[in-house]
């Protein structure tokens, strides 16, 4: 028996949002009487944190901090239509609803603070700290708190905003296949080392280093659970997952944890997670939508790595032992 | 995790108050103490359970249904077969006019796949709902199952759903999504080296922590409520009112933090029956997958066949690729439509090859119906292509992620599908992964750039 060690790498994109485009969301916002916004959706949440994401996107377009957002969403009798959460497109396509939505009701903040401090609405700006200022002349101000209590009772102003996001549907051409699947990109590189039981077929991933390029970390604290939990899910995609090991035989499927294969705490590889951000040029502060991708570029580059480490190519996932070994088999039956 | 802040540091406007702040999630807290509410915390007086009969056969035809047995059983208060459901046929996409309708509700005349549903049992309790479904019989016939995409595209094989009438989905462009870039043929002929290849995947489950469910309510003014874990409120919401014959102003759906999705929950499969059910009940009803019904009935990530032909120079240009792909969609369509041509439009990954021809079909068999998950559509190809690439760069002697450089796309090359490259990173990415694993790269690799062609010629 022998451990032998091998390093694969590989390196992917992923569009950002649904293929050919064709998928709205819609945002409200409107701000309370003391200056807090609440930002109405119909999107779910699904564990990722979509809901903190668009809180700082509205806090950042409005300018205030991300706890005076509220996020309410997911109730059809309240919140305007969202295509839904998957295909990469939640940030990208709330985000800029509510960008939209944000913007449009901070146009009537502006006007009311403007009113407020008689000056031109076009002269004033937010601070970002929860402040409306005169531009060059910090000292002349009036809190969005106040500006909110004014607008309420004195001027009957509602200072809400509406937001859509649609990238328009692209129809692809039968003959040639031309058509626009994505306005923006994702990207990713992964080196992977494994160690392989030529005995057992076992393998340990024991480090994946991955690169991703994911526009803008809005929350880089969120991105990084994003990316380390995807990358978990590569290294399982790629060595342990599926309802059907034999497939196509439609025996042998597995019906709870205990049969379903995944890595445990003592499989987990050591991880390292680098961010690039090039901007998108249609993305809310630049984001594309990196949480697909996540998963994807560890599954070749563990088996570019099983390669590397014993010289047989297993080109159907999952990559069991019973694979390697039955290919280790087949090498030296042929030698 | 470490944000390189060198790269395109130039196009980033850094320096914001809330974008780029790693805030704590506001949901956190309630998440690790068990206070955040889920879909299936709600308890109302009077709910009832909703358990499902189904198919044990991969392809059967249906003599009879006798459900009075389980009528009888106590504590069931209503069974529902086909004849209940207002409009039984659907497809969930027809909503962006991806047709034809394919898929029933409960069954009629046939099953197509081992775990349809068939008679829905609606009880006090889950153990009396269970009891009473196993005194369902069903009378079938059985019939020859196709249960692999090769039989299933063999001339004269079973027909696995007649409402497509031949076993792969029809495009508008025929039998697959084409993409026709530049001349492969000639491509292939000036290429040292050609390599075909064929990969292959298993269906993969998408193992949420919560399993897929809904609770509905009878509101009292003709309306219902349902809470559900849906990932899409109005796609779910709409379908429902097309199935059902209800117009959406009856409908309130109410959804929230889900306990994970992956695209295992953009099907539409338990809200309809349990919003029939309280409507035919009067009563809040919920419908909850069990874990081996997630497992098994929940469709999975589809089953993939990729064979990739490259042809490669010495040199390391990557000048033409075929690809042939095809997802085994199984007994009805679903999403699985739109996930092969999303593969299409993928191919050929993030590299610019100046020849181009890809076919991806949609193809039927006698099993679960796949249909989206995390990657959907581009995960399996990606793992055919990035296997391939190191074939190829070991085949002509080459470093593998110097041979990837040379083909990665830059800004303004054209794509396959006819669209020019921009934002593009990937030279980059590599350039880093190298950089952080000690692998040493020729010169003129760390002077590339995805912005141009230097370094190239």
């Amino acid at each position: 028996m022998t451990i032998r060690k091998g390093r694969g790498v590989a390196a992917i994109n992923y569009p950002t949002g649904m293929n050919l485009g064709g998928d709205p969301s819609q945002a409200l916002v409107h701000a309370t009487p003391t200056g807090n916004f609440m930002v109405v959706l119909s999107s779910v949440d699904l564990g990722q944190g979509l809901k903190q994401v668009m809180a700082q996107i509205c806090a950042e377009t409005i300018g205030v901090s991300a706890d005076q957002v509220t996020i309410d969403t997911a109730d059809t009798d309240t919140g305007p239509h969202c295509m839904g959460t998957f295909a990469s497109r939640g940030t990208h396509r709330i985000g800029n609803a509510i960008i939209q939505a944000a913007e449009e009701a901070k146009a009537v903040l502006l006007e009311v603070a403007a009113e407020e401090l008689e000056v031109d609405p076009t002269d004033l700006e937010t601070d970002g700290q929860g402040s409306i200022q005169v531009k060059g002349a910090p000292g002349k101000a009036i809190s969005i708190f106040d500006t909110a209590l004014a607008a309420h009772f004195k001027h009957g102003r509602s200072i809400s905003g509406r937001g859509m996001f649609l990238v328009p549907r692209s129809y692809p051409e039968t003959e040639t296949g031309a058509m626009k699947p994505s306005t923006t990109y994702a990207h990713a590189c992964t080196v992977a080392h494994v160690e392989v039981d030529d005995e057992t077929g076992e393998v340990t991933v024991t480090s994946v280093k991955n690169v991703f390029e994911i526009g803008r970390a809005l929350n880089p604290k969120m991105v990084e659970q994003q990316l380390v939990g995807g990358s978990w899910m590569g290294i399982s995609h790629a060595l342990y997952e599926t309802t059907e090991p034999y497939y196509p035989d439609r025996e042998h499927g597995p019906v709870d944890f205990n049969q379903y294969l995944m890595p445990g705490p003592g499989d987990l590889a050591e991880t390292e997670t680098v961010v690039l951000e090039r901007p998108a040029a249609d993305g809310p502060y630049g984001a594309k939508g990196p949480g697909e991708m996540a998963a994807n570029p560890q599954i070749p580059a563990i088996a570019n790595a099983v390669f590397d480490a014993v010289g047989v190519r297993i080109d159907t996932m999952p990559i069991t032992p019973e694979r390697i070994l039955r290919a280790l088999k087949a090498r030296a039956a042929g030698a | 995790m470490r944000l390189a802040k060198d790269y395109f540091a130039d196009e980033r406007q850094d320096g914001l108050n809330q974008i780029g702040q790693g805030l704590q999630r506001s949901d956190v807290p309630g998440h690790v103490t068990g206070k955040t509410a889920y879909f299936a915390d709600r308890t109302f007086p009077g709910l009832l359970h909703l358990k499902m009969v189904r198919s044990p056969h991969h392809h059967a035809r249906i003599r009879s249904i006798d459900t009075s047995e389980a009528e009888k059983h106590p504590g069931v208060h209503r069974v529902l077969t086909h004849r209940d459901v207002p409009h039984n046929v659907y497809t969930i996409l027809i909503l962006i006019q991806i047709g034809p309708e394919d898929e029933q509700v409960l069954a009629e005349d046939k099953v197509r796949w081992k775990g349809e549903a068939v008679v829905a049992v609606i009880a006090d309790s889950e153990r009396a709902a269970s009891e009473a479904a196993a005194k369902v019989k069903v009378d079938y016939e059985v019939l020859p199952a196709v249960l692999d995409m090769e039989s299933a595209l063999e001339p004269g094989a079973p027909v696995v759903n007649e409402n497509h009438g031949q076993n792969y989905y029809k495009y508008d462009s025929g039998e697959s999504r084409k993409v026709r870039f530049g001349d492969v043929e000639q491509g292939f002929a000036q290429a040292d080296h050609i390599l075909e290849q064929t990969y292959r995947s298993s269906p993969i489950e998408h193992a949420p922590t919560e399993t897929t469910g809904c609770i509905v309510t009878p509101d009292g003014n003709d309306r219902f409520t349902c809470y559900t874990n849906t990932q899409a409120m109005f796609f779910t919401l709409d379908n429902t009112s097309i199935i059902l014959q209800m117009p959406g102003h009856k409908l309130h759906f109410v959804g929230g933090t889900v306990g994970g999705g992956f695209g295992g929950k953009v099907d539409v499969t338990v809200e309809p029956i349990a919003i029939l059910a309280a409507k035919l009940t009067g009563r809040p009803v919920s419908f909850v997958y069990s874990r081996e019904e997630e497992m098994q009935v929940s469709s999975p990530r589809a089953a993939e066949k990729i064979v990739l032909k490259d042809g490669v120079t010495n040199d390391g240009r990557l000048i033409a690729r075929q690809v042939w792909g095809y997802t085994d969609a199984g007994a009805y369509s679903r999403h699985s439509p739109y996930g092969a041509q999303k593969g299409a439009a993928h191919y050929p990954g993030p590299y610019t090859v100046p020849n181009v021809w890809i076919d991806t079909w949609c193809v039927y068999t006698n099993r679960t119906p796949s249909s989206a998950m995390r990657g959907f559509g581009v995960t399996i190809a990606d793992f055919a292509i990035e296997v391939q690439m190191d074939k190829l760069a070991r085949l002509i002697g080459m470093d593998p992620i110097e041979f990837r450089m040379i083909n990665a796309y830059r800004d303004g090359d054209m794509k396959a599908h006819r669209q020019p490259t921009e934002g593009a990173a990937l030279v980059e990415c590599m350039q880093e992964a190298a950089r952080i694993s000690d692998w040493p790269l020729g010169e003129r690799f760390s002077r590339m750039s995805s912005l141009g062609r230097e370094g190239l010629e």
